[in-house]
């Protein structure tokens, strides 16, 4: 079984590194927006449907991630590879602040608190325009030749997703990943065995936030550019459906989501601008017949008992 | 072990436990007996940190422990199950027991190992000792209520408790579930030497299994004794087991 795992992960990863040479730029683009956006619904999930968080404002790390990045480059001149981990960082750091505060609170009050920092962290850059560039953003960013190209980026973002993607698939694996899905099922329970809660939500809230800023650092490298829409609310929406789409109890279920998210949009969007119409036709479908999910679907129909916290 | 000296808790203007008093020495049984509203899971709670008491003192193998987060007085050596069955409803009878095993060895921040077989031999005997290791891959909402209850007293014990709370054990059980309940209670504290507080509103399982008893009626403690004296107690007579026995 493991070794069938590792044959299908290495036979997808060739099948992705061969891409390029054979997609037009537009594509190889697109590739890269679908890598990382997975990357992001994926760090999403380790928050919400590991640890049941309701981490409703998720893409304010993305964006502090990508902010992160772009500002290191462009004003203080920062070296690329401090530029790119110092973006995640200080995604963690927020997502510190923001998690000391909110982890107080459960459900939906946790969730509508974050929704209100996270939106204050978005109207910060959104107005301060010396710093932030305010609702123009920042564009043009400077970076090393050997990303620099659309294969580049592609390359780099591949191969930084896939070690992000490695690394929480670990994470998710291990006595902390089966605690967090503990306390999502029981808090109560996990207190009385000895569980200091609160302080586990922290620590996957920091990571989650930490893997959501490699995202929107990823995403400085693929289009240049960070600008204040990418941590607006309703993008934390957007990738909050990814995961449900996905199905947010099995690991790869919020990659599939966004994947197939992104791609619709695309594809979709070429023949109508209604997009939004079709997406929430087929959000309800799945809503209804599939409520695990596209993926939580197959996985409860073809291997039983191995759903859950897959 | 665990001496509870005139707490007082609460909730508005209702004192639902009113001066409360309960001694429980190492290595016994005893029973919390009392109607409906007499304020025996409060006073649990209180003993396990899920509320804080007002005023009185709970003290632990000495030290105070009112007020405590329920995670610190775990650690302490109190573990407990709940009147309502609460477990890891989504994941496995072996992954339950795992978790907390797992947090008695404070591994729960582990991010590098894989949890995949980790504690499984300690597991693996907990789930024989308590009858439910051919059930050990069943998605623990699937269980039988009764499996489920027995299920919460092996994660409870999987904290290696020095005293185990026990509420209401029994209820919702058919009566072969109760059988295998009561053989169990016995045999923790027959192989373990483990301490035992419950409550539990079948006299019968109470006066076979508690050696003391802790009869409590508007949230105070009417008295305290051995299963005999608690019998023969008046007032435990008038107000609880109808009349003179």
């Amino acid at each position: 079984m493991k070794h069938r795992s590792l044959v299908a992960t290495l036979a997808v990863l060739g099948l992705l590194c061969a891409l390029p040479p054979f997609l037009p730029r537009f594509y190889v683009y697109i590739a890269s927006i679908v890598l990382l956006t997975g990357l992001l619904a994926t760090s999403l999930n380790l928050a919400i449907g590991y640890g049941g968080l309701y981490q409703f404002h998720h893409t304010v790390f993305y964006g502090v991630g990508a902010y992160g990045t772009a500002l290191m480059l462009t004003r203080a001149g920062a070296p690329a590879p401090v530029a790119m981990i110092a973006g995640p960082l200080a995604a963690a750091l927020l997502s510190l602040v923001m998690g000391v505060i909110c982890v107080r609170l459960s459900k939906l009050y946790f969730g509508m608190l974050q929704i209100s920092l996270g939106s204050l962290v978005w109207v910060t850059v959104y107005r301060w325009y010396s710093f932030t560039g305010g609702d123009d953003g920042i564009h043009g960013v400077p970076l090393p030749d050997l990303i620099a190209s659309a294969k580049g980026s592609y390359y780099y973002t591949l191969a930084v997703t896939a070690l992000s993607l490695l690394a929480m698939r670990r994470i998710a694996g291990s006595p902390f990943g089966k605690t967090l899905q503990g306390i999502r099922d029981n808090p109560v329970r996990s207190e009385a065995i000895g569980v200091d809660v609160k302080r586990h939500k922290l620590a996957a809230l920091v990571i989650a936030g930490f893997f959501g800023g490699v995202a929107g650092s990823l995403f400085v490298v693929v289009d240049t550019s960070a600008f204040p829409d990418m941590m607006f609310w309703t993008y934390s929406l957007e990738v909050l459906i990814m995961c449900l789409l996905g199905g947010m109890y099995t690991f790869w279920g919020p990659f599939v989501g966004s994947s197939t998210l992104v791609l619709l949009r695309v594809f979709v969007s070429v023949y109508t601008q209604y997009w939004g119409l079709i997406l929430g036709t087929i959000l309800s479908l799945v809503i209804i017949f599939l409520p695990d999910g596209m993926l939580g679907f197959f996985a409860r129909r073809f291997r039983k008992g191995e759903v859950r916290g897959a | 072990m665990l001496r509870v000296e005139s707490v007082v808790m609460s909730f508005g203007g209702f004192k639902a436990v009113n001066g409360a008093n309960l001694h429980v020495g190492a290595g016994e049984i005893v029973a919390v007996i009392g109607p409906n509203g007499a304020g025996k899971t409060t006073l649990f709670n209180l003993i396990t940190g899920h509320l804080a008491p007002d005023s009185g003192r709970i003290l632990f193998k000495g030290r105070e422990i009112g007020g405590l987060s329920p995670h610190v007085i775990c650690r302490k050596g109190i573990t407990r199950s709940f009147q309502v069955v609460n477990i890891f409803s989504q994941l496995t009878v072996f992954e339950n027991v795992q978790i907390a095993v797992l947090s008695r060895e404070r591994k729960t921040y582990d991010i590098f190992s894989k949890v995949e077989g980790m504690a499984a031999e300690e597991v693996e005997r907990t789930l024989r000792s308590v009858g439910l290791h051919d059930k050990r891959n069943v998605e623990s909402v699937l269980l039988s209520h009764g499996d489920q209850k027995v299920l919460e007293i092996a994660v409870a014990l999987s904290g290696k408790p020095e005293l185990l709370i026990l509420d209401e054990p029994t209820a919702g059980m058919a009566p072969e579930e109760t059988e295998t309940c009561i053989r169990l209670i016995r045999k923790l504290s027959d192989e373990f030497g483990l301490t035992i507080l419950f409550c539990e509103h079948d006299m019968g399982l109470v006066f076979d299994i508690a050696q003391r008893v802790m009869v409590m009626v508007r949230g105070g403690t009417v008295v305290q004794g051995s299963c005999e004296e608690v019998r023969r107690n008046t007032e435990v007579q008038d107000a609880y087991l109808g009349g003179s026995a």
